[in-house]
């Protein structure tokens, strides 16, 4: 006859078990539709580009070297992939940009909605929605409608005698920061109201009755309660933003590639397969390099509890 | 719903599939986007009894790429000429020979035994034409008929050019202009190029395939463009006008083939033939705005087409038309790393 123990145990057991079971459909899923994909983007990097597209299947580096050195096509000479610099360091400088000013524009936003009676909160959080429910593409041509030279801005400032002629917004990195910021606008202030809702603005109050400056109380008591909303809205804008393809290209005129131009270049009329994984796999890299230095300084200079 | 309205609607059901199941099968095309007349397709399909489907593509390499996997279930695809002999090569279209069909007594001389297709064994003339320069002419009165108008701007058009971003039209527009020939691989031309790209970069406004509208809307007063999009503009605008480049233009021409997966074969070699038929070969045209290949086209072709300065090359012009070619991988090589540095 089986003890108390014994029967405990095989209890255990089966529910050791059960939760595998349950939980495997969704480590399947993680596995092949995660890791599988990233896996063939590996492997790819790894081989010999066919002639016209698709790749051999022979090893080859020459993918990775060609992502940091580049040869000469003239004098033959080896050195740093200037023209691969040059195109990282445009992506990355627009994705921190953006960053920056989705953060200045969704901050008070987010504390004016926050701040709203619970009934208008709602209305607010459903017109920061909005965006959401058009295509990102039209979106961008929405911009595009109102900063061309015969656009809306152009047209009233010309009709009202400001400007004779009309100012060249579109095609410029003005154009391409402005579309950015409107269209990832909403992912920096959705995480920062998440955070602001729950700040319990009594301390607030108690600030300002210890005679904390405004300043001082944005600084000291503001900012270290919502600062998980403003790290996961800033990680939400600049990872996409480093990938940014349409509306770079559609606001900035296609003249400076980005990354993902760079990219799409090897798989299309570059033929270049391999070189586009490795490219791939070198933007993974340092989106993760630079989520792990993000989240370890927040992390070291937030707010310390008990 | 009482069960009287649900018998009829599942009678009337009933009755639609079967008049679906009596259509002697389907076709299933692979095109570009915004390139087949719907007209002509409802023509067909009465005709054969046939039910079409058609999906797009951007891109040769696209079209490529994704007919190479395999399994699409397309019958038809619609490479451009430079692409043809890579098809072919890989195996992936079938030896249909359009050569010894009905209609195939239609196509002109010029068109009946391309290098791309000795014999036409395997493709069928869709459309052609050219790539040259347009012009705004009330922003630019100069002559135009130069790739200067791109790679040595005017002062009047400096920044109100665009290029539409095809790597290969552009380095072989580049090569002319420098004064080498297509394809080819001598690096002191090579060099000219790019130095030339590098240094007409600056007076470009932008690099996109948009140009109908964005010409007609005046954000650009010059680009690099096919024909058939020029003649629209020109049709918007009476002011904006095609120009063939005196250093030597590009040809080019897309071709229907059948591929080796398709499984509605004989409704494929049909379409084939139906599109040589002069009729419907003006049909196409009156859509897609380019030239068709087919002899007896023009008295069904639209008013607006028949003697357009775009489609008509005049004889001028003629021969410094020259047909592209796919330039071997190596070449192709330096030209992305040219184009690379070009975009940086």
């Amino acid at each position: 006859m089986a003890t108390a123990e014994e029967v405990a145990k095989a209890a255990e057991r089966r529910d050791v078990r059960d939760r595998w079971l349950l939980s495997a459909p969704a480590l399947l899923v993680i596995l092949f539709a995660a890791t599988g994909p990233l896996l063939i983007v590996l492997v790819y990097s790894f081989l010999t580009p066919g002639a016209y597209g698709d790749v051999k299947w022979l090893f080859s580096p020459d993918a990775w070297t060609s992502v940091f050195l580049e040869r000469d096509i003239f004098d033959d000479t080896l050195s740093l992939a200037a023209a691969h610099v040059t195109i990282f360091w445009r992506s990355i400088k627009l994705a921190v940009v953006t960053t920056l000013a989705t953060l200045a524009l969704g901050f008070p936003t987010a504390y004016f909605m926050a701040t709203r009676s619970e009934k208008t909160r709602d209305l607010w959080l459903f017109l920061i929605t909005i965006p959401f429910w058009t295509n990102l593409l039209i979106r961008t041509f929405a911009v595009l409608q109102i900063i061309r030279n015969e656009g809306i801005i152009n047209t009233i400032l010309l009709k009202l005698g400001i400007i004779s002629a009309p100012i060249q917004i579109l095609y410029t990195d003005t154009a391409i920061l402005i579309g950015m910021a409107y269209v990832y606008l909403p992912l920096m202030v959705l995480p920062i109201y998440a955070s602001m809702e729950k700040l319990d603005f009594r301390l607030v109050e108690a600030g300002y009755d210890l005679y904390a400056t405004r300043f001082k109380v944005l600084r000291k008591i503001i900012f270290p309660l919502v600062k998980p909303g403003v790290i996961a809205g800033s990680i939400l804008v600049f990872i996409p933003a480093l990938g940014a393809y349409v509306t770079p290209s559609v606001l900035g005129g296609g003249k400076n590639m980005m990354l993902s131009n760079l990219i799409e270049l090897q798989f299309g009329q570059g033929r270049n397969w391999p070189l586009g994984s490795a490219l791939s796999i070198t933007v993974m890299i340092i989106v993760m390099v630079a989520l792990l230095a993000y989240v370890r300084n927040a992390g070291k200079s937030g707010v310390r509890h008990g | 719903m009482n069960w009287k309205t649900t018998a009829t609607a599942m009678g009337l059901a009933l009755l639609a599939s079967t008049g679906l199941a009596r259509a002697d099968g389907v076709l299933n095309i692979y095109n570009w986007g915004n390139y087949t007349s719907p007209d002509v397709i409802k023509k067909f399909e009465a005709k054969y009894n046939v039910k079409v489907t058609i999906t797009d593509y951007d891109s040769n390499d696209t079209a490529l790429a994704k007919i190479r996997q395999g399994g699409t279930g397309f019958d038809i695809a619609v490479p451009s000429q430079t692409y043809v002999p890579i098809w072919i090569k890989e195996g992936l279209v079938q030896e249909t020979d359009p050569g010894k069909m009905e209609n195939f007594k239609n196509v002109a001389p010029e068109w009946a035994n391309p290098e791309f297709d000795p014999g036409r064994k395997y493709s069928v003339p869709w459309a052609w034409g050219t790539i040259g320069v347009v012009v705004n002419t009330n922003a630019y009165k100069g002559p135009a008929d130069t790739w200067g108008i791109v790679f040595n701007t005017p002062d009047e058009l400096k920044g109100k050019v665009n290029v539409v971003p095809e790597m290969n039209d552009v380095i072989f527009a580049a090569i002319k202009y420098a004064g080498g020939q297509q394809c080819t691989d001598d690096k002191a031309v090579l060099k000219k190029v790019r130095d030339l790209l590098v240094a007409a970069k600056p007076n470009w406004i932008a690099m996109e395939y948009d140009t109908i509208e964005k010409m007609d809307a005046g954000d650009f007063k010059a680009t690099s463009d096919w024909n058939g999009s020029a003649l629209r503009q020109r049709l918007a605008n009476p002011a904006i006008h095609y120009n063939y480049p005196k250093e030597g233009f590009g040809l080019w021409s897309d071709n229907v083939v059948v591929l080796k997966e398709a499984k509605n074969v004989e409704n494929a070699k049909l379409f084939q033939n139906f599109i040589m038929d002069p009729e419907n070969a003006a049909g196409l045209s009156a859509f897609h705005r380019y030239a068709n290949a087919i002899t007896g086209s023009d008295k069904y072709m639209p008013a607006d087409m028949k003697d357009a300065p775009e489609v008509v090359i005049p004889a001028d012009a003629k021969p410094r038309g020259e047909f592209q070619k796919m330039c071997p991988p190596e070449t192709q090589e330096l030209y992305t790393k040219i184009w690379t540095e070009l975009q940086k």
